[in-house]
């Protein structure tokens, strides 16, 4: 269980700048729960997913996985928990290395990393099974580079690799954004496979209202900071991208717009 | 044929300042001016340690662990204390000069002639044959390069080293890989720091004296080796360097820029052969930098121009 308590976040404190993002911000994901984030820009989804990976630190309140406190952990040791993927696609893989040498990192994720050798070669079938599934040809191509792949085989090795060893949860980042439909499509639909197969606890932030309605358990709107609509269970499986644009739009007119 | 052995000699100890430097620029994508002062640090203490009747192959392991120690220094000023890059070398570069001339005491030039080094010494004399007496200094040099580089290439292949050089490619996954960027940044230094010192180790010891001044311009040379070797023989667009009866052949960066290094310092030797004197070293040396960085940036745009 991921918790979110009394969150406050400003930008530029101290000057006449100063904004604040979230105040008292409180949310709850439950083990296995699958929430789907959407919002405008600024609305605050990204920090809130930098607040909970610890890429920002949060000015007040705290976060809470189970009953451990980790507000204050550094952000390479939460990782140890979380598989984050990015928006951009070259975050996921390291482009001079080979995609074989990518997953055998990806693999030795909260171990020790040695000066055993870096690929450990009982492996390579394993590693050839994963990416054979992807359907994407990469399992015969292990001795490439990664940075010659396409933005979609990147972010698809990306999703492989950020949910390669266990995890208690999967924060996606408008990680289909970058994308053209068509491999978006494609890779949704993997991370859909993956959730279901390990189980995953996801937060997955898009700007796609359908990807928002259609997969997971749960749907968030978020707006200047807070949760302006939290649809779950049967209203989450009523929900159509129409009555999500009318909400956008309903609160677009609030502002002004 | 004097020149010739000059030039593999020098161009020898300065590949392994350039292995330090491949793993600073290329790997970690850091440019680190304390190896101009790690490289005459481990020159003074190899010539107090030889004085002082240490085993010569002892100063270049201590040279080593010192340079590494330098190297760690400069890790912990820009990851701890978020010292930007270039300066955290100079930093330390600034203030191991005063430190260089207490590990030599005090002086600034310490001769060490008649004394025993890797080069002379009874075992060297009992190994090589009469004949090959010239080349004794290329091959011992050939035996500590290769061994440094075989060293490097298998540190590269382990667990730990595939971390280094992640670091460099893409900070973000190594975070995401549950590491600290910074402790894996701090060992890179101390690496390439190590090798630094190691160098001037056997600088010294090859030329028969500490001199407080050797260490400018180390990182210049470095970068210039580093620059050549992997433009020549490791070129971006090609995965292979020649194809010879349908099967190609490759150079590892790391036996490039040994071979960077030596190139590097023929050219210099050609400048001087054409009647520059060995004043203008220096200005040669920078000279022929410039002339490297804008020939390999040029290549570098026609490539992205075709693709």
């Amino acid at each position: 269980m991921l918790r979110l308590k009394d969150v406050s976040k400003y930008y530029h404190g101290g000057t006449v700048n100063e904004m604040c993002l979230f105040r008292d911000f409180n949310l709850t994901v439950d083990e296995g729960q699958f929430v789907s984030v959407v919002g405008s820009n600024g609305s605050g989804k990204t920090s809130m997913l930098n607040i909970i990976c610890g890429s920002i630190p949060v000015d007040s309140g705290a976060v809470y996985i189970g009953k451990e406190c980790i507000t204050h952990m550094p952000e390479f040791k939460r990782q140890r928990r979380i598989g984050r993927v990015y928006q951009d696609p070259a975050m996921g893989t390291c482009p001079h290395m080979t995609i074989l040498e990518n997953m055998a990192m990806a693999d030795n994720k909260g171990k020790s990393f040695n000066l055993r050798p870096g690929i450990n070669r009982r492996r390579i079938q394993t590693y050839q099974q994963m990416l054979a599934a992807l359907g994407l040809g990469l399992e015969d191509k292990l001795h490439v580079k990664a940075g010659v792949l396409s933005g979609g085989q990147r972010q698809a090795m990306a999703l492989l690799m950020a949910a390669m060893t266990p995890i208690d949860f999967l924060i996606l980042d408008e990680h289909t954004a970058a994308l053209d439909p068509k491999t978006a499509d494609t890779i949704m639909e993997l991370t859909g496979k993956l959730v279901r197969e390990k189980n995953l606890t996801t937060i997955m932030v898009t700007h796609n209202l359908r990807y928002a309605v259609e997969y997971g358990h749960r749907l968030v709107m978020m707006h200047q900071g807070s949760i302006v609509l939290d649809l779950s269970g049967s209203e989450k499986e009523a929900v159509r991208i129409q009555d999500l644009l009318d909400k956008f739009n309903a609160i677009s007119i609030e502002c002004g717009n | 044929m004097t020149l010739l052995l000059g030039i593999f000699e020098e161009g020898l100890i300065y590949a392994i300042v350039a292995l330090g430097v491949y793993i600073t620029y290329k790997i970690l994508d850091f440019p680190d001016l304390s190896v101009d002062s790690t490289f005459p640090m481990g020159a003074a203490l190899t010539a107090s340690a030889i004085l002082a009747g240490q085993n010569p192959a002892l100063a270049l392991f201590l040279s080593f662990l010192a340079g590494a120690g330098a190297g760690c220094v400069t890790g912990l000023i820009h990851v701890k204390l978020k010292v930007r890059d270039l300066l955290s070398g100079i930093i330390v570069m600034t203030g191991l000069y005063s430190l260089n001339l207490r590990f030599a005491g005090g002086r600034a030039n310490v001769p060490i002639f008649n004394q025993e080094t890797i080069f002379e010494n009874p075992a060297v004399d009992r190994l090589i044959p009469a004949n090959l007496r010239p080349f004794t200094v290329v091959l011992i040099l050939l035996l500590i390069v290769l061994a440094c580089k075989f060293l490097l290439d298998l540190y590269l292949n382990t667990r730990s080293g595939f971390l280094l050089r992640a670091v460099g490619d893409n900070e973000t996954l190594v975070t995401s890989l549950a590491k600290d960027k910074g402790t894996v940044k701090i060992a890179g230094l101390a690496i390439a720091n190590g090798f630094a010192a190691l160098a001037g180790s056997i600088y010294c010891q090859h030329k028969g004296f500490f001199e407080i001044s050797a260490g400018t311009g180390t990182i210049v040379m470095g970068l210039a080796s580093v620059i050549i070797g992997i433009q020549v023989f490791c070129p971006d667009h090609r995965p292979y360097l020649f194809r010879l009866r349908n099967r190609t052949f490759s150079l590892r960066p790391t036996a490039a820029v040994v071979a960077g290094s030596v190139i590097y310092k023929a050219c210099i030797s050609l400048a001087i052969s054409l009647g520059l004197e060995a004043n203008d070293l220096k200005l040669i040396t920078s000279a022929l930098f410039l002339i490297i960085l804008v020939i390999s940036g040029q290549r570098r745009k026609k490539v992205k121009r075709h693709a």
